[in-house]
């Protein structure tokens, strides 16, 4: 708990209506969407504006205060489950849209704006923020930054990171600096913009953002392909990429998947068949056409049993809308939800289908998969019971061997959900001890004092171990 | 709230809540943008079913001590359930809340006073028909003998809370206890017989809003529904559900299961969506109890809202509905559309009207802020929630509000006296207003429709 000095100083700061500390207030920002154990922080503190983020920030890191910065909590890897000496930092009233330039076609916002929102606003004026994590209806876009979130628009468009223009970040120091700006050129030193992307809350407070938007494409299609087996499906994955057709959308649900989605959604998907491709192209409507022609035959000639192109925007939004909420429909199968986000390059998509398969066999565990097949980033999904210890650890084995055969292949143990605290015994799988210890000297060198969101990613009061 | 009941709630939390149900929730946080407490609180996650789910599972897994905050916060839901109808998970929310609720209410030492008047409102009228007779009966009195007049030119109103008051001057005319008392048992279809259903009656509904009961009944057998209207009915109990008395709820489910148990009828139809949906969650109250749970899902599989049979009855098609030019637009009732899934029916009965412009409002499937006894116990919220609706329905520029629960009715009706149209309506009259409103409940309209012989042409 603060000493009421200290929180005495957070009132003056902040006013008292943005700083809670009770057992209830702290309890709702004890968790994120991970099944991870919740953690009560110390207390809750909501700024109203830059300035008072940075008095927060002296404040913290002359206490030696941890700070959480919270979005909407709907992180998959512990990300923002705070630890108990730690505020939590809260952005709902910085949540306005800054200004919307289209002559630069840019669009500047507070943390605290809700991803969807940006659509909604943008889309308005005929442009467009390709990034749709599917928690977009509730995430704010200062989440999304800092854990460089994707989503099923990435294959064609990418991810947050690549919209982030410039930031404004209060330091651990508590010191305001500006990243970047409107600039389609800029190499004025260390691209501290993108560093701070995908950082995970651990080197600052992203407290603004200008993003780079696109005009809005002209037309869309979307269309579903059944498949007979999980293989044909993922090959065609590949052979569409390797014809040099880059979709907005190809994503791929198993069969376990297509089920509870459709128990929720109802949207009519089937659910007879072994793998189901949602695609969706968008473009001049002459070239989605031809693309989404040329994708058909491919799904054909892959075997597969029956394609389907929806009629409208409505229908296609529909089952977009049905993929988004299939993580979440999944935990209607067990209490607990385990799941990954394990990366391969395209070309490996078959290959690692197949492992998953393996490893859910030799652990006795189910595993279904979803996910964002077109860039290789795949949710296996393991529907189980936190409560049952014996269960749970072997999916968590199943897991461990997931991420080690996704290396081998070339990816990563993350695509989009960040490491957190569940991924961090596989980051050296990917990067390496000597990468983590090039990442602590730079938080070290930020945040000497450790205290944005310690714990997270790697324990930088651990030394790595090169084997 | 004192040690003891600190340490009880905690025991009963753990011994009763259904904890794969609290684990069921994976925190995903998609419930959040269509929780109305979450939003007008602003973002609060405490004000969130997310938050709430949260509270209840650590209290329940021993890791949070329980104190009056938890019961503020938990009491702080509406209950509309617009969390449960979009969560992927399917977490069984309300299911959670009742619980909860009635660990904490029969838990806690009330004062005295509130001991009292949860008494009298819970087990004195709405647990016993008859006193609820008794007492519509007295408000008819009240509303038609000068007492009403002389209360509100008086000041004497002012004495009591504001909420209180909006409510006591958008009651409808309540029937009389003579018309209370003779309501028929059986009723034949008017034509061809196309089908037999049963009639709930409800508490409310067969006293306060008689009338729309009595059109509700007229209506039916219009559509060609012969009618059994079985005694013995009692109150649905949503309101004992809601709020904490579990087990006077449990008795009432009984007596409304053997009502209709031995009654050879296709349906059991309702006119109230708050009514109809906690009819149909009967088989969760009994969930744990063997010998009523059967009977109780019998008994829900046959319930059926209004606008549903009279949409399956093809009514609005075998007759010509018309009513004078008017812009229309829908309130929905939120236990109507997320509980018993209707929501098109009603919908599609206005669209048929000949000379109803049907305008959807913006958010009609979000809580009004009435949720039963809610508007009164929370007036600043629900107040807060009323007026965001009202900026929505005065934008359709609609002259009639159509509602399909008796809460949800008084409800709009508070809103338009709070963005004070009601004098305007009384003085100019609705033909003659800039931007009048005119409120009324769904039965009542449908029914004004019969009534009106004329609009069947």
């Amino acid at each position: 708990m603060l000493s009421k000095d200290i929180q005495e100083k957070f009132i003056a700061i902040v006013g008292k209506d943005n700083f809670e500390c009770s057992n209830m207030e702290r309890a709702a920002y004890s968790f994120d969407s991970s099944p991870l154990q919740p953690v009560l922080p110390a207390a809750v503190v909501a700024p109203r504006n830059t300035a008072e983020v940075s008095e927060i920030v002296k404040l913290c890191n002359k206490h030696l205060i941890p700070i959480v910065s919270r979005g909407s909590g709907t992180n998959l890897a512990g990300g923002t489950r705070p630890t108990e000496d730690a505020i939590v930092l809260i952005f709902r009233n910085m949540n306005s849209v800054v200004e919307l330039d289209e002559e630069n076609l840019t669009i500047t916002v507070q943390p605290g704006v809700i991803t969807s929102d940006i659509h909604t606003i943008v889309e308005a004026k005929g442009l467009f923020y390709p990034p749709d994590p599917s928690s977009m209806k509730m995430s704010m876009i200062g989440g999304n930054i800092v854990e460089n979130a994707g989503g099923l628009r990435g294959l064609k468009y990418g991810v947050t990171g690549d919209y982030v223009m410039g930031l404004e970040v209060v330091l651990p120091n508590g010191e305001i600096i500006k990243t970047g700006g409107k600039l389609a050129k800029d190499v004025a030193g260390y691209n501290l913009t993108q560093l701070m992307v995908g950082s995970e809350g651990t080197l600052g407070v992203v407290t603004e953002a200008i993003l780079k938007l696109i005009p809005k494409p002209e037309t869309k299609k979307t269309m579903i392909a059944l498949f007979p087996d999980l293989n044909s499906a993922a090959q065609t994955v590949s052979d569409i990429i390797a014809n040099k057709i880059i979709p907005v959308t190809l994503e791929f649900l198993d069969k376990a998947t297509l089920k509870v989605v459709e128990d929720y959604a109802k949207v009519g998907l089937p659910t007879d068949c072994e793998a189901l491709l949602l695609i969706e192209q968008d473009g001049p409507a002459s070239i989605v056409e031809r693309d989404i022609n040329k994708i058909a035959e491919i799904c054909k000639a892959a075997n597969a049993m029956d394609i389907k192109i929806a009629a409208n925007d409505q229908e296609a939004d529909k089952l977009a809308t049905a993929r988004r909420s299939a993580l979440s429909a999944l935990a209607r199968l067990a209490p607990t939800t385990l799941l990954e986000d394990a990366t391969v390059p395209r070309s490996e998509i078959a290959n690692m289908v197949r492992a998953i398969n393996e490893v859910a066999a030799k652990y006795n565990v189910q595993i279904c998969t979803f996910g964002h097949a077109g860039d290789g980033n795949l949710h296996p999904t393991c529907p189980t019971d936190i409560r049952n210890k014996e269960e749970y650890h072997r999916a968590e084995s199943a897991f461990a061997e997931l991420f080690e055969v996704a290396v081998k292949l070339g990816g990563t143990i993350t695509g989009e959900h960040g490491v957190g605290i569940m991924k961090q015994s596989f980051l050296h799988l990917k990067v390496g001890h000597a990468g983590i210890e090039a990442m602590k000297a730079i938080k070290l060198a930020l945040d000497p004092n450790n205290i944005m969101n310690p714990g997270k990613i790697f324990d930088v009061t651990k030394t790595e171990v090169s084997v | 709230m004192n040690q003891n009941e600190v340490t009880l709630i905690r025991e009963r939390f753990r011994e009763k809540m259904n904890s794969d149900q609290l684990q069921n929730c994976m925190r995903c946080g998609y419930c959040l943008p269509h929780c109305p407490t979450f939003i007008i609180s602003g973002g609060k996650e405490t004000s969130s079913p997310r938050g709430r789910i949260a509270l209840m599972r650590a209290v329940a897994n021993g890791e949070l001590e329980p104190d009056a905050e938890f019961e503020k916060i938990i009491n702080e839901c509406l209950g509309c359930l617009a969390c449960e109808s979009v969560c992927p998970s399917g977490v069984k929310y309300m299911e959670l809340l009742e619980d909860a609720r009635d660990i904490i209410c029969q838990t806690r030492q009330y004062s005295a006073p509130v001991k009292l008047a949860r008494k009298v409102i819970f087990k004195g009228l709405f647990k016993k028909q008859k006193n609820m007779d008794l007492f519509i009966g007295a408000l008819n009195i009240y509303q038609k003998s000068g007492l009403r007049f002389i209360a509100r030119n008086t000041g004497i109103m002012k004495l009591f809370p504001s909420s209180l008051v909006a409510t006591e001057k958008v009651l409808p005319e309540v029937g009389s206890y003579k018309a209370i008392k003779n309501r028929p048992v059986r009723l034949p279809a008017e034509g061809e017989k196309l089908a037999k259903v049963g009639f709930f009656k409800g508490c409310l509904m067969d006293t306060m809003f008689i009338t729309e009961n009595n059109k509700t009944l007229k209506l039916l057998q219009k559509a060609g529904c012969e009618i059994e209207i079985p005694g013995g009915q009692a109150c649905c109990a949503a309101i004992h559900g809601h709020s904490g008395e579990k087990d006077d709820a449990k008795d009432m489910a009984k007596l409304n299961i053997v009502a209709f148990e031995n009654m050879d009828v296709d349906y059991i139809i309702t006119n109230a969506g708050g009514c109809g949906a906690y009819l149909m969650e009967y088989d969760i109250l009994f969930q744990h109890d063997p010998q009523w749970h059967d009977r109780a899902k019998k008994f829900v599989s046959k319930i059926k809202d209004i606008s549903k049979i009279l949409v399956e009855l093809k009514f609005h098609e075998r007759f010509k509905l018309k009513l004078p030019n008017q812009v229309m637009t829908y309130q929905d009732s939120c236990h109507l559309r997320n509980v018993m899934k209707t929501f098109n029916e009603p919908r599609e009965l206005l669209k048929s009207i000949e000379g109803v412009t049907y305008v959807e409002q913006k958010n009609a499937h979000t809580c009004c802020g009435s949720a039963g006894t809610y508007s009164i116990l929370h007036a600043d919220v629900s107040m807060q929630i009323l007026d965001a609706k009202m900026k929505n329905v005065l934008d359709t520029k609609a002259t009639t509000i159509v509602t399909a629960n008796p809460g949800c009715l008084l409800q709009m009706r508070v809103g338009i006296e709070r963005e004070g149209l009601a004098k305007e309506m009384n003085k100019n009259g609705i033909k003659h207003m800039l931007s009048p409103i005119f409120l009324i409940s769904s039965p009542h309209l449908l029914v004004r429709v019969c009534n009106l012989t004329i609009l069947f042409v």
